[in-house]
């Protein structure tokens, strides 16, 4: 009896292992060639669900039979292709040259506007798919019935690893796609039409998705918000793989298919946490994945910037002159808002100097700016501090954090620390979410009140421009000391700076820490503003937010995260009110940023 | 900054109610008494959108039937909450500091409604929560300003507990989105379960992340245990995954299944024809229901209006806008004491009965229906229901007083 239950779980988990190497084989394939991490991966596989929950009904009212189950999946798998070719000629062909964080973000600008797209298409409502014909029923196995369908799915893994082996081993197309993975300015240097190999590669990228999509409707239905979880597997999936080695993801599903199957039978409730683990501890090990090479070193990621200004006083006086003028001229609301810029501003400047300046790409950022407003509730409201001491704990506990985490991505760099710095954010949000004696789970943590003397928005206002702006100065003065000059010198040649004798990795830690501690500082400050803490503050949406902010200010200008931070939750407080779209707007406004600004409005500013 | 205006879709579908109005009544006029209702209008359009519609309707009605406070109308300013707290109480500061509201209602998720709560409370101003089903937002986190109309996460998993009180199924298997609302549901039921059925015992627990199941192994857990009875309180795009993995594999053959909310048509109606048949839930048969005649007469204009069914998110949305008018006919003005005065322990005849305000909680005690689930005609509907009014599963009082440390 127990050897049959340990066998269907088993067989479970190959079954959904095969369903992740699909999607992530897609998402492996573009990384490889592209070079480019695709976030609305996820979303493409969101669509080949509702293709098919849309196209298999018809067709199977027509003929109930396997073959046309087959050619509905087939069909839906092809129009999610031929939708990546488009959006690769529209958008991406655009934007090979923009760093790499910012191609993350206009992906993340495509993930919002299918999130809508898809909503105005096919409703609200999640619409169940089909089950396939004759794969309905369950099959005895030693006791055990086990869905016919899962042994199919199992069965479709290793045919499409196999068949993309022998594309990848056997046809020209494969040849090219396995020499641009290697790499890609030396087959640009031998003639071949490199825009056709993009586009081709991103629509059978987009095809596995679609057909990873397609195929996990008899499983789960089609809905709106089936994009993010897909995605977040898909990453984890590709980086324990390796990035660019499709039997590196197939290895990778089949492990995170095992590990889910059985650890609920160990941690029924923490099986999100258990999975990021799991990454972490394999980057750790091996940094560039269970079967990816060694990254090529980056050529020109972010353009190195020799000298940074210090803020003019000019400028300075009339950031604060705004300040007062907002605090004393207008209302509550405004004060609020402008409250909540200036933290955002901060954080977005604490990540701005580790991206210019560590060369450290962190897409996980928003995790210090919870820790530190999750500190200072916490000490608040549970232990009864007084706000001024709980506020300071939020950047102490932040840094904390960042130190952690610091020592554990030291040694590591590129696409690789980027997703790492985005495991441990899920972690620490899944604890956030997930531990709810302590943190309250998704309902957080209310009732966070400033002191008496700082109760009002105007005192706030003040109070939080009085840490916060010297906070942003002083990151601005460490740029131009001894250890912002040696920490670009590493960014720029780790070889060199480590020949010269420099601590890099020490060095790497402590700007991590400071930017860490910065951001908890800010997390802090936003908790006694808000009133509530809760685990969206570290999810991935608020470090897109940090990002886009960047994005929209330019990383290199001086006043670019106080720009962007404006900007951004500028554009959000005007446009949410006014319509149910405000996503979709909100994607095209990031596409369009990174499309005809890419070194952000401030840049944009400064070079006209 | 001058803030752009949506154009409001209630000005223009007004026009038929107006129409419609009985020829005594005079429409109201003069100053609008105006109401800031935020919700995740986008995020949660299935819920949302048809609760927001139904708001429309019986602001209209009201208006075209004389209004409020001697003939003034009310508006409803809709506002998206981004589903997230901190937008929420952006959101919420913007409508009372600058588009001068009333007081504000809705929210759908807990941790929103939770947040906004809380603001209400430093700006000393009223907010009736409309759907966030947690415990904490009348309990150990409850403010004088926070009022709730749906039945909490205990309500709801004591109605499904008394269905089966004193039944022989007494090893039982639970199964819950893990996050605050799964988790409080899994405790209101282990607490409860051991009360209704002498001896019962919990054999095995599973809490999949929510919006990620892994069904497949959650059902092999789950039937490892040989549970006699499964609580489930999976919803929405985790629900059908689960209900086809248990079907094929057998998990609610010969069981007894608790679930929590399946019978609300935003989550019968996509699983078509495959509810599994005999399942005990909470939920809205909103075409069979006859009592109160209001509520036959609430269905026939809501689906000659929006050409479909009202779905709970209707139900609520109306029952919300007969409680406000009440509540502003019993307070007399909008001022914010006179309103919190004038709901505590208010009774109003709504379409799905009297409902009360508790004074002690500021819970409604508006109920929900209990049924089993069933499949005719090709589409999921329920069965052999009944309503359970609210009032007889509320937190005992002497609870809440110690949670509210009254």
């Amino acid at each position: 009896m127990e050897w049959g239950f340990w066998l269907a779980q088993a067989l479970s988990g190959l079954a959904g292992a095969s369903a992740l190497f699909l999607t992530a084989a897609g998402l492996t394939l573009v990384f490889g060639v592209c070079r480019v991490v695709n976030f609305a991966h996820g979303s493409l596989a969101m669509i080949g669900a509702y293709v098919a929950v849309t196209v298999l009904p018809p067709l199977l009212a027509w003929s109930p039979s396997l073959p046309m189950f087959l050619l509905g999946v087939l069909v839906s798998a092809l129009v999610v292709a031929a939708l990546g070719a488009v959006v690769e000629v529209l958008i991406l062909r655009r934007i090979y040259r923009v760093p790499e964080l910012f191609q993350l973000l206009a992906t993340f600008g495509l993930v919002l506007v299918i999130q809508d797209g898809v909503l105005q298409l096919w409703g609200p409502e999640d619409i169940a798919g089909p089950r396939a014909p004759g794969l309905g029923h369950g099959v005895p196995i030693l006791g055990e019935r086990v869905p016919a369908y899962d042994l199919f799915l199992i069965a479709v893994g290793p045919i499409v690893l196999g068949l993309l082996t022998l594309l990848l081993r056997a046809k020209r197309f494969g040849l090219l796609i396995r020499a641009a993975t290697r790499d890609r300015e030396m087959v640009a240097a031998l003639g071949v039409n490199q825009a056709l190999l993009f586009t081709g590669v991103f629509a059978l990228g987009a095809f596995l998705a679609g057909l990873g999509g397609a195929l996990q409707v008899p499983r789960i239905p089609a809905s709106g918000g089936m994009d993010l979880p897909i995605i977040a597997e898909a990453f984890v999936v590709t980086v324990i793989g390796g990035m660019g080695s499709v039997p590196g993801a197939f290895l990778a599903a089949v492990l995170i298919g095992l590990l889910q199957a059985f650890g609920i039978l160990a941690f029924p409730k923490i099986t999100l946490v258990l999975v990021f683990l799991v990454m972490a501890a394999v980057l750790m090990l091996r940094p560039q994945g269970l079967l990816g090479r060694p990254e090529p070193p980056a050529r020109g990621a972010i353009e190195g910037l020799t000298v940074i200004p210090p803020a003019s006083p000019l400028l300075r006086a009339g950031v604060v002159f705004a300040i007062l003028a907002i605090a004393v001229l207008t209302d509550d609301y405004l004060r609020k808002v402008a409250t909540e810029m200036l933290v955002l501003a901060l954080a977005a400047a604490s990540l701005g100097f580790l991206i210019a300046n560590a060369g450290i790409v962190s897409f996980g950022h928003a995790a210090f700016l919870g820790a530190g407003a999750y500190a200072a509730a916490l000490l608040a409201v549970r232990a009864g501090w007084p706000m001024e001491a709980a506020l300071l704990a939020g950047p102490v506990a932040a840094g904390a954090l960042a130190l952690l985490f610091g020592a554990a991505l030291a040694r590591m760099s590129g696409i690789y620390l980027a997703m790492l710095t985005l495991a441990f954010a899920q972690i620490t949000h899944a604890v956030a979410f997930q531990w709810v004696e302590v943190t309250g789970g998704d309902n957080g943590i209310v009732g966070v009140r400033p002191a008496s003397w700082a109760a009002d928005r105007l005192s706030y206002l003040l109070l939080a421009a009085a840490l916060i702006l010297p906070a942003i100065w002083a990151l601005r003065r460490v740029l131009s000391a001894p250890f912002g000059v040696l920490l670009r010198a590493a960014r720029d040649s780790e070889p060199r700076a480590l020949a010269l004798g420099l601590p890099v990795a020490a060095m790497r830690v402590a700007a991590f820490a400071l930017a860490g501690a910065l951001a908890g500082l800010g997390g802090a400050v936003f908790a006694f503003s808000r009133g509530s803490v809760d685990p969206t503050l570290l999810a991935i949406p608020q470090s897109v937010d940090l990002l886009a902010m960047l994005l929209l200010g330019g990383v290199q200008a001086v006043a670019g995260p106080l720009v962007g931070a404006v900007a951004l939750h500028g554009l959000k407080d005007i446009v949410m009110p006014l319509t149910d779209l405000w996503r979709l707007l909100l994607g095209v406004a990031i596409l369009l940023l990174v499309v005809v600004f890419p070194r952000g409005l401030a840049g944009a500013w400064r070079r006209s | 900054m001058t803030r752009l205006r949506l154009p409001r879709r209630a000005t223009l579908l007004a026009l038929p109610a107006l129409a419609l109005r009985p020829a005594s009544a005079q429409p109201a006029r003069g100053e609008p008494v105006r109401i800031g209702e935020l919700n995740s209008y986008a995020r949660m359009a299935a819920f949302a959108v048809p609760y927001r519609n139904a708001m429309q309707m019986a602001q209209d009605e009201i208006n075209a039937a004389g209004g409020v406070l001697g003939g003034r109308p009310i508006e409803f300013l809709f506002r998206d909450d981004g589903a997230a707290p901190s937008d929420a109480a952006r959101v919420a500061e913007d409508l009372l500091t600058r588009e001068n509201v009333a007081f504000i209602a809705g929210t759908f998720l807990s941790n929103v409604g939770l947040a906004v709560a809380d603001l209400a409370a430093r700006r000393q101003r009223l907010f009736l929560a409309t759907e966030p089903l947690s415990d904490a937002l009348t309990m150990h986190q409850g403010n004088p300003y926070t009022f709730r109309v749906r039945p909490g996460t205990f309500m709801q998993t004591r109605m499904l507990v008394e269905a089966v009180r004193g039944r022989p199924v007494r090893r039982w298997a639970i199964v819950a989105p893990n996050y605050e609302y799964g988790q409080s549901a899994a405790a209101a039921f282990k607490r409860l379960i051991v009360e209704a059925i002498p001896g019962a015992e919990i054999v095995a627990e599973q809490y999949p992340a929510l919006g990620r199941p892994d069904a497949g192994p959650t059902v092999g857990a789950l039937s490892r245990a040989r549970p006699e009875g499964v609580f489930n309180v999976l919803f929405g795009a985790d629900l059908i995954p689960f209900v086809r993995e248990g079907q094929i594999r057998g998990l609610f053959e010969g069981r007894t299944v608790l679930s929590l909310l399946t019978g609300e048509p935003e989550y019968l109606l996509p699983l078509g024809a495959e509810a599994p048949t005999g399942w005990i839930v909470t939920g809205y048969p909103a075409e069979q229901i006859t009592t109160p005649a209001a509520h036959r007469a609430f269905f026939d204009a809501y689906r000659a209006r929006f050409n479909d069914t009202p779905r709970l998110g209707s139900l609520l949305g109306y029952v919300t806008v007969q409680m406000v008018k009440a509540m502003l006919d019993r307070a007399g003005s909008t001022d914010t004491e006179a309103m919190i005065a004038a709901l505590r322990g208010l009774t109003t005849d709504t379409i799905a009965g009297p409902v009360t305000m508790r004074a002690l909680d500021q819970q409604s005690t508006l109920g929900a229906w209990v049924g089993e689930t069933a499949v005719e005609g090709g589409r999921s509907v329920m069965r052999n229901w009944r309503y359970e009014d609210g009032a007889r599963h509320m937190f005992p009082e002497a609870e809440v007083r110690a949670a509210r440390r009254l």
